[in-house]
């Protein structure tokens, strides 16, 4: 998340270094200025490659949240050190502005998606520069790949050479020299182990940056690789944030103000101290932790709080819509897609519609949970998160230690999808570990707690006017309205961004199609319920919003909805995508209920087509089909995964999802009535991987945003029901 | 007054509350902690283990309610290098994205087809509807566990 402008500006600055200094030099050269953290640990090559008489470890910087992650990033060192991903340990590693990520920066540029011009490659290029320098370690923006793809090939490429340099130097020859199975191997088949020349190795300078192998060398990468986290996750051994046990450890759980961001008055914790197990009640911001010797007895405990909570300062549900409505009639945020003269082209007979979606909760299966320890001068903070720099920033902050005093391990999480980015649980357990000096501390939230205390995927409405000649488009102006996301999550990083919200019009302003007059609007809301990234952000309405209005402008026209979108698309991967989709769906044969959604997002284009059925219980999702291309498929296994999980992300928030405001507190507490979708309603789901983009790019969150509106087209072309309201269980009886 | 109890195979007299479910019993008496606590109400299965054969909730299980019970969780049902039936066809079909919930997903898989050793879509969708992902595995859950059974 950053200012799209202030970032392109300080790229175009760094970016004759960049590019004259070429790719891999720059990694070296810019790797300088942060210290490699794994010094000290044992024999390190560079900040991704740790070697001990235990074999070889790799880093994966990036926060595991179900992506696979872990895998992708361990393989794309492991396969320039010629190491299968059996023979390696992976970790996160610790928290270090080394691993910044860049990646995240680079759909940032002020460019189309699909601009592949001088200018916008050397501005996505140049975005890796700032990017270190802003030293961010975060997971997000389905960048990780992005980011990590050159350089950490570099990095494995790098040390198989020093190793196989300090092999040359022990044996005198470098002659014929191989790698394979973790070891070099001389002609005479002599055996040096990576563990028995990694001091050697570390001490190698190398003359120049070695080469990645080229593609048609690969052996791990663009095949299907096991994950490396799978064998503990289906033993049940996987440690997640709430299996760490340490002695003396103590339990607890935070109530905070339902009124969210606003202040505790008061707190009755008479009853709460008297439930057996229960040892403290403790301020955290906004509210209180129980902290006891189990969870359940903190739990116990906390239902017998009793507060006097600071009332919201933001409106109830009604008047959300209100601000909605009256933001779309206010000045705009963003105007940056303004082709040809659309107001000139919007007269006559014009189609004009408007499509609203609600609140968001993340709701990920485990719910948020961290541990903190704070003794003999030192910090340790153990949590599932997505941006470990920051927890340094804010421990520091709390507890007056220097950074270098602070350590974060990042464990696995059971879900992310954006929430994990959010400091707020991390917070209450730095603070509760500075209440109880030298007791560890872990904090588990209930679930009512997780589902009430969100920073939500804002509600959003957008109006489509639009006018068609001949069949085509002639006109087609979006106007959409929601509050700001990173003005609610980096305000609550303590950062302040200014200029227009990207993230408003993202999935609408960066659409491929091609329209003689097009404009689209972003007008912010004002703040209101707390805001943040939502597994494809801004995508996740717009698209929802902008696919829907074609789909109703390609029955107006009378065409086919497949054809329609091909006659406003140029695009040969967007255009490959929706043909590839149509025809593993079996598009156009007769008597079939179908409906299809097309997007590029994250640089990624894809397109879904859902088929619907009616059934005595209702309405039922038959099958859905997904076409993507990536550039470059690193795991196509993997990459099916995601764009299926995304999908029935995408479902379960088009069906059932939201969340709504009533008496300055969210409504809904669990699962009852938050309810993704189960297996019953899921539908076989088949997915088709591309390769022609000129970039590779991350697969975590495209798979969302078409399925609602290939839902929502799919139910009109069933029974001529339009759907232009999320979610669609308040108009449809589904199955 | 201390409860005496089987969990994976091992008998456990243990001094705590008889209303304290047993998923924090495993978890925090046993520090079993493959178990999951996902909501606390029985909605989204992820604490689910087998309680003399049969597939419960362990968040909605008092400790005394297992009293003399055999109780089986995902750490007694296999083990990395002894895997049941469905971890194996997990592995196989490489299901789970973050893991969370993939504990109570097993148990209950391997509790459906103890009793049902060749079940339908249908079967399935009955068996599994109590168990939550928000990953979205489900496609893959459903073909692991037809292929699970067909080792069976």
């Amino acid at each position: 998340m950053a200012s799209i402008g202030k970032i392109a500006r300080r790229g175009f600055l760094f970016g004759a270094v960049a590019m004259g200094a070429g790719v891999a030099f720059g990694w070296w050269k810019y790797a300088t200025p942060y210290a490699n953290p794994l010094e000290g640990m044992g024999t390190t090559l560079n900040p991704y490659v740790l070697i001990d008489a235990g074999g070889v470890t790799l880093i994966a910087p990036r926060a595991e949240m179900g992506q696979g992650i872990h895998t992708t990033l361990a393989a794309l060192v492991a396969e320039e050190m010629d190491l299968d991903l059996a023979q390696v340990r992976v970790i996160h590693g610790p928290a270090a502005p080394a691993y910044f990520n860049a990646g995240v920066l680079e759909e940032g540029a002020p460019f189309l998606p699909i601009d592949e011009s001088w200018i916008a490659q050397t501005v996505r290029a140049a975005m890796h520069v700032p990017g270190k320098f802003l030293g961010f370690q975060i997971t997000g923006g389905s960048s990780s790949v992005i980011d990590a793809y050159d350089k950490m090939r570099l990095a494995g490429a790098a040390a198989r050479a020093a190793l196989v340099q300090a092999a040359a130097t022990r044996l005198g020859s470098s002659a014929g020299l191989r790698t394979e199975g973790g070891a070099v191997i001389a002609p005479d088949g002599t055996r040096l182990t990576y563990a028995e020349l990694a001091s050697e190795a570390a001490k190698v300078s190398l003359a120049s940056a070695p080469e990645p192998k080229p593609r048609d060398q690969w052996r791990l990468l663009g095949k299907t690789q096991p994950r490396v986290d799978m064998l503990g996750k289906v033993t049940g051994t996987a440690a997640f944030t709430a299996d760490l046990r340490l002695p003396g450890m103590v339990y607890a759980t935070a109530r905070t103000n339902p009124h969210l961001g606003a202040g505790l008055v008061q707190v009755d914790d008479a009853a709460a101290l008297a439930v057996p197990g229960v040892k403290a009640v403790l301020p955290v911001p906004n509210g209180v932790a129980v902290v006891a010797t189990s969870t359940w007895a903190a739990f116990k405990g906390a239902e017998l709080l009793s507060f006097d909570w600071a009332p919201a300062s933001y409106p109830d549900s009604a008047g959300v819509t209100q601000a909605l409505t009256a933001a779309l009639a206010a000045p705009y945020d963003s105007r940056n897609r303004n082709d040809g003269d659309v107001d000139a082209a919007l007269t006559g007979d014009i189609f004009e519609a408007t499509y609203t979606a609600p609140y968001l909760a993340h709701a990920t299966m485990e719910p948020l949970t961290a541990a903190a320890l704070l003794a003999d001068g030192k910090l340790q903070v153990w949590a599932g998160n997505q941006l470990p720099t920051q927890i340094l920033k804010i421990g520091a902050e709390f507890t007056g230690l220097p950074q270098d005093a602070i350590s974060v391990e990042t464990r696995l999480m059971g879900g992310g999808f954006g929430r994990r980015a959010e400091m707020d649980f991390i917070a209450q357990a730095i603070h509760l570990a500075k209440a109880m000096p030298a007791t560890p501390v872990l904090l588990t939230w209930s679930r009512e707690e997780d589902m009430t205390h969100d920073t939500y995927r804002p509600a959003a409405m957008a109006r489509v006017r639009a006018k068609l000649d001949g069949g085509r488009i002639a006109a087609f102006d979006l106007a959409t309205a929601s509050s700001s996301v990173v003005e609610s999550q980096v305000g609550r990083l303590g950062y302040t961004i200014p200029g227009p919200d990207a993230t408003i019009v993202q999935g609408a302003a960066d659409q491929p199609y091609t329209f003689a007059n097009h404009r689209v609007t972003g007008h912010r809301a004002p703040a209101m319920l707390p805001v943040g990234s939502w597994r494809s952000v801004g995508n996740s309405q717009n698209v929802f919003f902008g696919e829907t209005a074609m789909d109703e402008l390609a029955h107006l026209a009378g065409a086919d909805p497949v054809e329609f979108r091909m006659s406003h698309l140029t695009h040969a991967p967007s255009r490959q995508v929706i043909q590839s989709v149509a025809e593993m769906a079996g598009w156009g044969e007769k008597g079939r209920a179908l409906g299809i959604a097309f997007c590029i997002a994250f640089g990624v284009p894809i397109a879904q087509v859902i088929e619907v059925e009616d059934t005595a219980q209702g309405l039922r999702l038959k099958a859905a089909w997904a076409a993507v291309d990536v550039g470059v498929a690193l795991d196509p296994g993997n990459i099916e995964a995601q764009v299926m999980g995304g999908m029935v992300f995408g479902l379960s928030a088009a069906i059932r999802g939201e969340i709504t405001v009533q008496g300055g507190a969210v409504v809904q507490q669990t699962f009852w009535d938050y309810e993704p979708l189960r297996m019953p309603q899921i539908p076989t789901i088949r997915v088709k991987v591309h390769e022609t983009m000129p970039r590779l790019r991350g697969i975590g969150e495209p798979g969302t945003p078409p399925a609602a509106p290939a839902l929502a087209n799919a139910i009109f072309a069933l029974n001529g029901t339009r759907l232009r309201d999320m979610p669609f269980a308040r108009s449809v009886n589904f199955a | 007054m201390p409860t005496t109890l089987t969990v994976n195979g091992q008998t456990q007299t243990l001094d705590l509350p008889d209303d304290m479910p047993l998923l924090w019993v495993l978890r925090e008496g046993l520090d079993l902690t493959g178990t999951k606590f996902g909501c606390g109400i029985a909605s989204c299965g992820a604490c689910t283990v087998h309680l003399n054969g049969e597939a419960v909730r362990a968040c909605q299980t008092p400790l005394a309610a297992a009293a003399g019970a055999q109780v089986v969780t995902i750490e007694g049902l296999g083990q990395p290098q002894a895997l049941h039936a469905v971890q194996a066809a997990w592995l196989r079909h490489q299901v789970a994205q973050c893991g969370y919930c993939q504990s109570g997903q097993i148990m209950q898989a391997a509790a459906l087809l103890a009793a049902t050793p060749h079940p339908t879509d249908a079967e399935i969708d009955a068996a599994m509807e109590g168990n939550l992902c928000r990953c979205g595995t489900y496609p893959r859950i459903r073909a692991a566990i037809h292929d699970a059974a067909k080792g069976l």
